[in-house]
């Protein structure tokens, strides 16, 4: 598979650059269950890439591949022009992959601010007792780690539950603050899980506004799990679709929509 | 030092004597920016000389949009300075209520807050003439838009630091007390809003004079947080924060006030009726939910506070051991309560708008904030009549302000001739000569009459809602909806009844407070509309109208207004639906023509009425809700075997 190097600018302005994160011939089993099944495809810089497929599909899987929680069995990954060795999860982020979880994974006794703080923990070296202490290098990196932050809390417009635990706020502004914890890993590449899973319409213009905004304003490329087809039609540049482990249809949303496979796929055809 | 005629004039006295104090900040990032008084000069006088730059002519209106900023503030004496003149707007204006104000003032530019306000004005663009140029303050989300014809304040700026002075320092010494200031819309209970035009000379004379009135000095603090198109926010915002050199505030975010306020702690505050009361709301709501012996000791020195507190700020005679009681219950409870209202450091607060339930102001004044009452409109520049330290009243709104002239018409609406009345509506001569007489006499709109033992101004309602019932009393809607809303339970009330032989009301249940009651009673609620509709909801209410029928019975004036029929609506009055104006005021003709079913169905004596109703969503969209609406009697006092001892029921 070639990787693409050239750019292009789309219709709003935006540029879309070569290939980022190239996944080859990728094959996932757990026992004997096949999960992924020799699936190739590629996300571009700058781009929002979808990913979609109805329930099982193995949509999770792959992001998980991505950010290295799983290892597949077989293929290869392909980060920034580099195959990537055999990783632990923390080892991808330092790469600059950062992730939201389809179920919350927030620390719910911790505010805002600190969650969001512990997107940071890959731009501080300072040990566990100079940052019980607040000392030295410890209380300079913090500063400068919560200029940032209060950034990222100023982008997303968090500012008043700043101070708030997070096990008080409802599911919406979880969702929110998840991405702010990403966000503030600055991260190359963004995964996100579902970002937009029991939210009612507004909250679904809000997140999409947001997600627009992170991918004009920083260049964020973006790969996303959605089930909400309008809004993975409005937000992405090109879908990737699932079914049963199988890649059936890859291009941008025009394309995926008008594929026979894919429609097959949603209507429920019997699969023998 | 010569006399001191307009805005900018102030600005350079301001920067030159003290230029180091600080003249705004905002909370950003998460940490008060400050600007001091030089900073802000330099940086108005660039922004001035980028609009002349952009080619702003004398005269020119530029609109104003936007949440509370300093940028915005001074981007506002930055049009003067250029020889503009600007029109602040309502940030939740709606594209149609721009649309009309752009057009009306024929705006040649418009400086934005962020990317939400200049969709709007985009969206309106093509119906409005002579639009030149957009000038937006965050740039988040801006960069793919066409810039042939706007550009940053950053980029504003820029241009300006490159511009010659001449020209902006030739335009400012045409200016004199005469040129205009600004024009502000008024938000209008009926009909289209009007461009009401305040000269540099009404302006200053109307901050000097209440600046003096209640002894406003350079150190004091305010936060700005009410609409930038209301008058009051100009006046204490600019006119005052110009004349005595205090610090403007702005908050982080419309989400973050309170907690601003509360860093903050500003020593001059004003909020309408309805702040105050969510804020007392909230804390009742947290005292519920307190320990016990917490619980006991507020309600023994809040007890202790209201016999004693206003006394104390009044300056009257109380007993020692009264006395030490308040100290320690300062200790205990007044001062940790001020704390967390963020009001520990009020010398001067300000109430007006709307009637403040009395209770309510009493609360604020038995735990010693030093709240007042002012009586103002934007075509006075605000100050009508305003309360003296010693002499503060919930039922008055006190004598008029240094400067201002007073007259009660036959009627009963008040007229006032002052240094701040308005110079004309904006292109509309005929409304200019209907309020203001050649000898500078303004009508008010509003009933009223000066206690004839103080001198001070009572207001009863706005003269062209009080009317008269079929029987001939007399019906003033204000004074029984007033009482209705001083119930924590209660937020909006609307009563009809002109030319009727009964009264009746529709209600909006207050949310939080009726939301908080609910729980704590395990009653089980999805929305607004069925709270609103909950029997037991609905008896509460109930007893609300039952004790403000035997209060108002009391009124010999009033007692035909005694509500006979009423509903909880399924829906809260709206700005956006336009049932109220953007300063929430109810806008009665519009309510009753919407609702005609419902009250149709009051005075047919139906149990119940179905109904479907328009709804406006926030961005505009429009919906429909349907909802089947209870109606209920409520107890009515015999008016002629009401009880002949006057003291108020409560």
């Amino acid at each position: 598979m070639n990787a693409h190097t050239d750019s292009f600018t789309t219709d709003d302005g935006r540029t879309i650059g070569g290939t980022v994160l190239d996944l080859r011939n990728i094959t996932l089993r757990f026992g004997g269950v096949e999960a992924i099944k020799n699936i190739s495809f590629d996300i571009r810089e700058g781009e929002i890439r979808a990913i979609i497929g109805p329930n099982g599909a193995g949509k999770s899987s792959m992001l998980n591949v991505i950010s290295g929680f799983y290892v597949p069995q077989e293929g290869e990954v392909w980060f920034r022009g580099e195959k990537r060795p055999q990783m632990r999860p923390y080892q991808v982020a330092q790469q600059g992959v950062a992730r939201t979880f389809q179920n919350i994974a927030l620390f719910e006794g911790m505010s805002v601010l600190d969650n969001v703080m512990c997107g940071r923990l890959g731009y501080m070296s300072s040990n566990i007792l100079t940052q019980g202490l607040w000392w030295g290098r410890a209380a300079r990196e913090e500063t400068e780690n919560r200029e940032s932050v209060e950034r990222v809390i100023d982008f997303l417009e968090i500012q008043a539950i700043r101070k708030t635990p997070v096990g008080r706020l409802p599911y919406g502004l979880k969702k929110r603050v998840e991405l702010a914890r990403a966000l503030a890993a600055e991260p190359k590449l963004l995964l996100l899980d579902e970002p937009m899973a029991g939210m009612n319409v507004e909250e679904k213009e809000d997140m999409s506004r947001f997600i627009l905004d992170v991918n004009d304003e920083f260049g964020t490329t973006i790969a996303l799990i959605e089930h909400d087809m309008g809004v993975v039609m409005d937000l992405s540049d090109r879908v990737v679709v699932m079914d049963y482990g199988r890649k059936i249809g890859d291009g941008t949303p025009d394309e995926v929509r008008s594929n026979q496979e894919v429609i097959d796929a949603y209507l429920g055809v019997a699969h023998d | 030092m010569p006399e001191l005629r307009t805005v900018p004039e102030y600005l350079d006295r301001n920067a030159e004597t003290f230029g180091d104090a600080a003249a705004y900040r905002e909370k950003e990032f998460g940490i008060w920016q400050e600007w001091t008084w030089s900073r802000a000069r330099t940086e108005i006088e660039e922004m001035a000389l980028g609009l002349i730059a952009r080619g702003l002519e004398i005269g020119e209106h530029v609109a104003v949009i936007g949440r509370n900023r300093p940028q915005l503030y001074m981007s506002m004496v930055a049009v003067q300075c250029a020889g503009g003149i600007p029109v602040p707007l309502y940030q939740d204006a709606v594209g149609e209520e721009i649309a009309y104000v752009l057009g009306h003032c024929a705006a040649k530019f418009v400086i934005a807050g962020d990317q939400e306000q200049v969709d709007k004005v985009i969206e309106v663009r093509d119906r409005i003439e002579g639009l030149r140029h957009i000038v937006y303050l965050d740039a988040r989300g801006m960069r793919k838009y066409d810039h042939s014809d706007m550009s940053s304040m950053e980029a504003l700026r820029e241009t300006g630091r490159a511009e010659p002075r001449a020209e902006m320092e030739r335009r400012r010494a045409q200016q004199t007390g005469a040129t205009t200031c600004v024009m502000l819309y008024t938000s209008g209970t009926t009909g289209k809003p009007k461009g009401v035009v305040l000269s540099h000379d009404n302006i200053v004379a109307t901050s000097v004079n209440s600046a003096a009135f209640d002894d406003l000095r350079q150190s004091d603090e305010v936060l700005a947080y009410l609409p930038m198109a209301w008058v009051g926010d100009f006046i204490f915002s600019v006119g005052q924060a110009m004349v005595t050199g205090f610090t403007v505030n702005c908050p982080e975010s419309a989400d973050t006030v309170m907690h601003d306020l509360r860093e903050i702690g500003p020593t001059y505050y004003f909020a309408p009726p309805r702040v105050f009361e969510t804020q007392l709301t909230n804390v009742m709501i947290r005292m519920e939910d307190a320990g016990r012996l917490k619980k006991r000791m507020f309600d023994h020195f809040m007890a202790h506070a209201k016999h004693v507190g206003p006394r104390l700020l009044d300056g009257k005679e109380v007993g020692t051991w009264d006395r030490f009681k308040y100290r320690l219950g300062e200790v205990l409870v007044y001062g940790p309560l001020k704390n967390t209202l963020g009001l520990s450091r009020i010398r001067v607060g300000y109430t007006a708008g709307e009637a403040i339930g009395p209770e309510l102001f009493d609360f604020y004044r038995s735990i010693g904030i030093n709240l007042k009452q002012l009586y103002g409109q934007t075509e006075a520049s605000v100050f009508i009549t305003q309360q003296k330290d010693d002499e503060v009243r919930a039922d008055t709104v006190g004598t008029p302000t240094p400067g201002v002239e007073l007259r009660i018409a036959e009627n009963g609406e008040v007229f006032y001739r002052s240094p701040g009345t308005f110079q004309e509506y904006f292109g509309n001569p005929e409304s200019t000569a209907s309020t203001k007489d050649p000898e500078g006499w303004v009508a008010t709109g509003d009933a009223g009459f000066i206690e004839e033992s103080t001198g001070h101004l009572r207001i009863i309602d706005r003269a062209k809602d009080v009317g008269k019932m079929a029987d001939g009393a007399l019906f003033a809607p204000k004074f029984v909806e007033n009482k209705l809303k001083f119930f924590p339970e209660i937020y909006e009330a609307v009563v009809f009844g002109n030319g009727k032989e009964r009264c009746v009301a529709f209600l909006n249940i207050d949310l939080t407070a009726v939301g908080n009651w609910a729980e704590r009673n395990n009653i089980a609620y999805a929305s607004y509309q069925e709270l609103a509709q909950h029997p037991r909801v609905i008896e509460i209410m109930r007893g609300h109208v039952n004790k403000v029928n035997a209060s108002v019975a009391e009124d010999e004036m009033l007692s035909g207004c005694q509500v006979h029929r009423f509903l909880v609506l399924h829906k809260q009055l709206d700005a956006d639906d336009d049932e109220m104006t953007r300063t929430q005021k109810v806008k009665r003709r519009l309510i009753e023509e919407k609702y005609a079913d419902l009250i149709a169905g009051l005075y047919g004596g139906a149990d119940e009425v179905y109904t479907e109703t328009e709804v406006t969503y926030e961005d505009g969209r429009k919906g429909k809700i349907r909802a089947t609406v209870k109606l209920v009697d409520a107890e009515v006092v015999p008016v002629n075997a009401k009880p002949k001892v006057l003291e108020a029921a409560e």
